[in-house]
């Protein structure tokens, strides 16, 4: 009795959660990668890495939100390049740039909203209906603008020229806070709990008065939200906005939230895993080039982060003897 | 282990087999032996360690401690094929089978007959599978039917079949009625008992007793994963099992306490949803337990998913706690203080990546939040509360949920929607799959819920908790009410031959 009760302690004090690995992974990558070339550590270069990536960890956010409730979306990166040429097109056009930073925001929750719609009360699969919205988006934006580049932005609409303390840029403040937020909301809310039984037991859920469609419209237009917001933090950060989707940029999002722990089955996983995958993914991009390695390698590493992830989550559910 | 050297050989042994897991020591040096030619009946309560041990029989785990004889031969089984390979077939609970496939597709996956060139062999598949068929006298199944279009029955006698075809003589069986229908109960006995006439040994895991008696020649009981004993069926009666599964005497199974009859709190007036539910009256009381009666298929179910709208009524009224009320939803049911506990808990009940707390809270955040904010504390208190008052066996509320074993999960559950503080709770089969301990823990719960006032409808299919729970007895048959029997009028052979229908 005495053996038998001694084990579970040792069994959590192996159990180190997605988060602090992730973590861990991060302090490491820096600490190696700054004695090969200190450069690497220099404050200047933290804070390229993290402002020409916020965005990526703030769509992450809403993209764990709709993948803990069981659900995927492979539109966002369309939506975000659709939003940004938005947000673009309004500053040079004249409009206020507070507007310029808004309106992006209310069409994106719009966007995903409808989405939402789909999936919520036609009962169609979320994949179909992305996969869809994600054609019609990309074909729409190359069609309406022809790709036509957007430049002489007015001063002001670029966020990263503010830095709290003058060392963190608003856009890497937007991400923390934003994290933060989604993170306290997703544990302590009813609607945050409502998403991780959904995706958790759909089917008990319901039984007990949470409704699929309330909460699947609720977390497609928080997600699209997070998108238009993404879709600002990216534009912003860039001299020349190009009208085009970035390439590959849903499936960047999907690996961060992924990578942060969120399970693909739905039911597990938080956003301050997938804001630590944002970061890490992007720390190893940056790395690379400072130790010599063709960036073109960052692909294969993130798909190997991928594999990893799902490997210690598979490994994870079944001590937990959630597989059997 | 008895030492009587005059039955047949043993074709299995066990001796001293132990296995733990991280946290748990699930069987400790449990021996005894399987004879060929005999119905070898394992019973124990839910965590008592049979799971565990039909899986270090069936290859799927590897014991720590002991070793396995078959024939006299020490053997190792790693993994199910090699124990398939040694004549040893299991048949879980949830069948594995291949929906989109035929019969005989599925009684031959992995080993269908090959012709040269390593085709196979469909006429010879057939020709297998029917002179299996006719072996055991199952008239009503044919080689070429897509199993997905099987009765629960039939599916079963299909993975009976698959075993067959490996000349299994060892045939593991759990819990195989759980999820039958009376006649085909039968016709699964009459299957096993052709098996051993034949010398197939096979062990029967069950919950119910009386199948014990029916079937098996021998038992044996495991306890927290150790061994108590091994017996003839015919030296034991059903009290001395129940003894020794749960270690305690139980003075009754059905404690209940009749308590004063208040007033009206559920009262259905011509409520019908076809083809299912077909004009339903009556009412429930304040302390009332009121029991629903009728064979599987009678509408009863039904009957509990329109009150509490997961399938609403379309015609008929409801009144609750004496005031009109309209369910067109789950959330109206709620609202109005109605409470169903599901018969499939594992689908329906738990989430099982969720901790113990966060389930337990699952079905009052509405209540525990304040402008949506969850009050922390008072979760923590509720949850714990739970775990108290069910006696859940659990590392703590922040244990993942998925991972207790399935009569706690099931407390969990049943707790979660008492902490809704219902009026009216609907149990669709309370006790289904749980072991008697546990069983008599959830009678009592009932009958003391009842006596604070609640007002209970309880489903089951066993008829001596429906005679020994109820204050009254409804019978339905084919979505109406048939038959009411009140107090000392509800006997099992006026309750029968109502469910049955008159003659």
């Amino acid at each position: 009795m005495n053996g038998a009760g001694r084990r579970p302690a040792r069994a959590r004090r192996f159990a180190i959660s997605q988060e602090w690995l992730l973590a861990l992974a991060i302090v490491a990558l820096l600490v190696v990668v700054g004695l090969v070339n200190p450069r690497f550590v220099a404050t200047r270069n933290l804070q390229t890495i993290l402002l020409g990536n916020a965005y990526v960890a703030v769509a992450a956010i809403g993209m764990s939100m709709v993948i803990v409730s069981g659900n995927i979306d492979i539109s966002v990166g369309s939506l975000i390049g659709v939003l940004a040429t938005v947000s673009g097109t309004l500053a040079v056009a004249g409009w206020p740039v507070v507007l310029a930073w808004l309106v992006p925001v209310v069409l994106g929750a719009a966007v995903m909203a409808a989405q939402g719609a789909l999936v919520a009360f036609l009962g169609i699969p979320s994949i179909v209906v992305t996969l869809g919205m994600l054609s019609i988006l990309k074909g729409g934006l190359i069609s309406a603008t022809g790709g036509v580049w957007i430049s002489n932005l007015p001063d002001g609409y670029h966020l990263a020229q503010w830095s709290l303390f003058g060392v963190v840029p608003v856009p890497v403040a937007v991400m923390v806070v934003l994290t933060a937020a989604a993170a306290w909301w997703m544990r302590n809310t009813g609607a945050g709990r409502s998403l991780y039984a959904l995706g958790g037991n759909a089917e008990a859920a319901r039984l007990c008065g949470i409704g699929r469609a309330r909460t699947v419209m609720m977390v497609f237009a928080i997600h699209g939200t997070f998108a238009g917001l993404a879709a600002v933090l990216f534009a912003t950060q860039l001299s020349v906005i190009q009208s085009t989707v970035p390439p590959n940029l849903e499936l960047t999002v999907i690996t961060a939230a992924v990578v942060g722990g969120v399970s693909i089955l739905g039911g597990t996983g938080t956003v301050v895993g997938s804001t630590l995958a944002a970061v890490l993914i992007a720390a190893i991009g940056s790395s690379l080039i400072f130790i010599s390695i063709s960036p073109f390698w960052l692909r294969a590493v993130q798909g190997a982060l991928i594999l990893a992830t799902v490997l210690a989550d598979m490994w994870r559910r079944r001590r937990r003897g959630l597989i059997r | 282990m008895e030492a009587d050297g005059a039955v047949a050989a043993p074709l299995l042994s066990l001796v001293g087999i132990g296995k733990s897991f991280p946290g748990v020591q699930a069987l400790r040096a449990v021996s005894f032996d399987i004879r060929p030619g005999e119905v070898h009946a394992l019973l124990g309560e839910n965590g008592a360690g049979k799971s565990t041990l039909i899986k270090i029989i069936s290859g799927v785990h590897a014991a720590d401690a002991g070793s396995l004889l078959l024939d006299g031969h020490p053997i190792r089984l790693v993994g199910p094929q090699a124990a398939r390979a040694a004549g040893i077939a299991t048949i879980y609970q949830e069948l594995l089978l291949f929906p989109e496939l035929t019969v005989a597709e599925n009684v031959f996956m992995g080993h269908a007959p090959r012709r040269r060139g390593r085709r196979l062999d469909w006429k010879a598949m057939r020709s297998a599978t029917e002179a299996l068929l006719e072996s055991l006298d199952i008239t009503d199944l044919d080689p070429s039917q897509v199993v997905g279009a099987l009765s629960v029955g039939n599916r079963q006698r299909v993975e009976i079949l698959r075993a067959l075809s490996q000349d299994a003589r060892l045939l593991i069986m759990d819990e195989p009625t759980a999820a039958l229908t009376g006649h085909d109960v039968e016709r699964l006995f009459a299957i096993v008992r052709r098996l051993r006439a034949r010398g197939v040994a096979v062990v029967y895991i069950s919950h119910r007793l009386e199948e014990v008696f029916a079937l098996a020649d021998r038992v044996t009981v495991l306890r927290d994963g150790q061994h108590v004993a091994t017996r003839s069926v015919a030296e034991t009666d059903r009290a001395g099992l129940i003894q020794m599964m749960v270690g305690r005497q139980i003075d009754s199974l059905f404690p209940k306490v009749t308590a004063p009859r208040g007033r009206p709190v559920l009262e259905l007036s011509d409520l019908a949803r076809p083809p299912a539910t077909n004009g339903v009256s009556f009412a429930v009381h304040e302390g009332e337990i009121v029991g629903l009666a009728g064979l599987v298929g009678s509408g009863r179910s039904e009957l509990a998913q329109a009150i509490f709208g997961i399938t609403p009524a379309t015609a008929g009224t409801m009144r609750v706690a004496g005031r009109a009320a309209r369910v067109r939803s789950v959330a109206d049911a709620r609202r109005l203080g109605i409470a169903y506990v599901p018969e499939d808990r594992a689908t329906q009940g738990l989430v099982r990546p969720m901790t113990v707390r966060e389930n337990a809270s699952l079905a009052v955040l509405g209540t525990l939040a304040r402008l949506g904010f969850i009050d922390r504390e008072a979760e923590a208190k509720l949850a714990a509360d739970v775990v108290a008052r069910f006696g859940v066996r659990t590392a703590g509320i922040e244990q993942i949920a998925g991972r207790l074993s399935g009569g706690n999960q099931q407390k969990i559950v049943l707790g979660k929607w008492l902490a809704a503080q219902p009026k009216v709770l609907i149990l669709d089969e309370p006790t289904r799959g749980i072991d008697v301990g546990a069983k008599a823990e959830i009678h009592r719960l009932m009958s003391n819920l009842a006596g604070r006032g609640l007002a209970v409808l309880m489903i089951s299919s066993e008829l001596p908790e429906v005679l020994g729970m109820s204050d009254r007895v409804l019978v339905m048959r084919q979505g109406r009410i048939v038959g009411e029997f009140a107090g000392t009028a509800a006997t099992q052979e006026r309750v029968g031959a109502a469910m049955m229908g008159g003659g």
